[in-house]
């Protein structure tokens, strides 16, 4: 028996879209969130994460909208977040049918949000979810979709939030996001010793070495991805395959086509574009 | 046959509703003891604190109406803390009785390891029951939870390892429960459901 490491692909929306930034600027159109959430789940994706990156109040409804039709096509763990202020945007996340809700600002801003979510719907659906940027010495987070820094530290924010009850942590490299430069390994191992609940880990993956890498070097208990994903070029089938073929604990999936990727098992690993 | 989900006013219904409706069969929301007593097949999701849930299923005499049930046999599945519930207690909530269905007392997983204990785990088979039937050996199941019913006992048909070996699935005659989440786990929990049908029909 043995906990399997977690792939799990992203979906930023805006709009009802699905968006890619760079570096969390330069937005790109990547699709339908529906058409893309139904891909994920065929081929083995182990939960999806979506989240609202405008979280403006006017968008409110359309985020709901798209958590509500994203989860008809899913049956695997779903998290969804992004502009989570109140117990009330807690809750209207997870009616919609998402299994846990993200949170970042606003837990900054009152940490109690945490405890009170924890409280209502268990730990098991709250996940912190905290930007963060190399300093000189430290890691510092930052707020507001990573434009502002919030002045505290990584691993202080990661214990509290835990302490506070959040039962994961979804931890973004803001240095490595999007840029496809490998997972910030340092960061991951350093926060994941650092708490006891499990770490995700994002920003930068490229390649299936960097998946490797970010589970043995990182101690990440997942890797989360977006851009490498969306791009359709690797498949989360062939990325397990190649996980497995390293000797890392994934839960395979049967292909989603005949043969598709079947050569790759015990192959080279290939490298994946963005 | 119309699966009863007995809805107490939390939890992810939604999903649990959509997995069995792929599935054919037929789903209805329960909230008041008559319709469990009406009830053929019974289905008890449960997510958030042990405390609350057992309140809730008290407050609109829902705990006794499952009792009745399971004493006049009807199938009933509890899922996550729908399992834990059926035990006598849980450490989670010192005070509170669980169902009592089965003795023992839900525990939480020890500090050594990560929890929740949230991901993707195998299963060890212990007995020959009718919910993993079918299923390969060493398929994976998505578990969320930081408390877990005791391995032990003649009901135990698997467990899983986290920190401690607990109760993964249980099944005592009509009375069959997972600590995963079926509705959350792919082809492999929607085996275990289609399961739980062919077994209540």
């Amino acid at each position: 028996m043995t906990l399997a490491r977690r792939i799990i692909p992203c979906l930023d929306v805006d709009r009802g879209r699905v968006v890619k930034g760079i570096e969390f600027k330069q937005l790109r159109d990547m699709g339908d969130p529906e058409e893309l959430a139904a891909r994920y789940n065929r081929e083995g994706a182990d939960e999806l994460v979506l989240l609202d990156i405008t979280a403006s109040n006017e968008g409110r409804a359309t985020f709901l909208d798209t958590v509500r039709r994203v989860a008809q096509q899913l049956n695997i763990p779903f998290t969804a977040g992004g502009g989570i202020r109140s117990l009330d945007d807690g809750n209207a996340v997870l009616r919609a049918g998402a299994d846990k809700v993200t949170v970042n600002t606003a837990a900054i801003e009152r940490p109690e949000l945490i405890s009170e979510l924890a409280a209502q719907f268990g730990s098991q659906a709250v996940v912190l979810s905290m930007d963060v940027k190399r300093a000189i010495s430290t890691w510092e987070v930052f707020i507001r979709g990573g434009r502002q820094p919030a002045g505290i530290d990584a691993v202080t924010w990661a214990r509290d939030g835990v302490r506070r009850g959040a039962g994961e942590i979804l931890l973004t490299s803001m240095d490595r996001d999007g840029t496809c430069s490998g997972f910030d390994c340092e960061l991951t191992s350093r926060i994941a010793a650092e708490v006891s609940v499990p770490v995700i880990a994002s920003g930068g993956a490229r390649s299936f070495e960097d998946f490797r890498e970010v589970f043995t070097r990182g101690s990440a208990d997942a890797a989360l991805a977006a851009s490498i994903f969306h791009a359709e070029t690797e498949s989360i089938h062939a990325l397990k395959n190649y996980l497995a073929g390293e000797g890392l604990p994934v839960r395979l999936t049967p292909p989603t086509s005949a043969g598709m990727h079947a050569d790759q098992v015990l192959g080279e690993p290939p490298r994946m574009k963005s | 046959m119309k699966i009863s989900i007995i809805d107490y006013g939390a939890g992810n219904l939604p999903s649990v509703e959509r997995a069995f409706a792929s599935l054919g069969a037929e789903t209805e929301r329960v909230t008041r003891s008559e319709q469990v007593g009406a009830a053929r097949t019974i289905v008890l999701p449960g997510v958030g604190h042990y405390s609350a849930f057992v309140a809730g299923l008290r407050g609109e005499n829902l705990a006794e109406a499952l009792r009745a049930a399971f004493e006049r046999g009807t199938p009933i599945l509890g899922i996550c803390l729908g399992l834990q519930a059926m035990f006598t207690s849980s450490e989670e909530a010192p005070g509170d009785q669980g169902l009592g269905f089965l003795a023992g007392e839900v525990r939480m997983l020890p500090k050594t390891v990560k929890a929740p204990h949230i991901g993707w785990n195998q299963v060890e088979r212990v007995k020959d029951g009718a919910l993993l039937r079918g299923i390969p050996e060493g398929a994976y199941f998505y578990f969320a939870h930081s408390f877990a019913a005791p391995a032990e006992g003649s009901h135990t048909a698997a467990v899983c390892d986290h920190g401690m070996k607990f109760a993964a699935v249980m099944e005592a005659e009509n009375l069959m429960g997972v600590q995963f989440h079926p509705e959350k786990s792919g082809e492999a929990g929607a085996a275990v459901l289609g399961n739980f049908l062919k077994v209540a029909r």
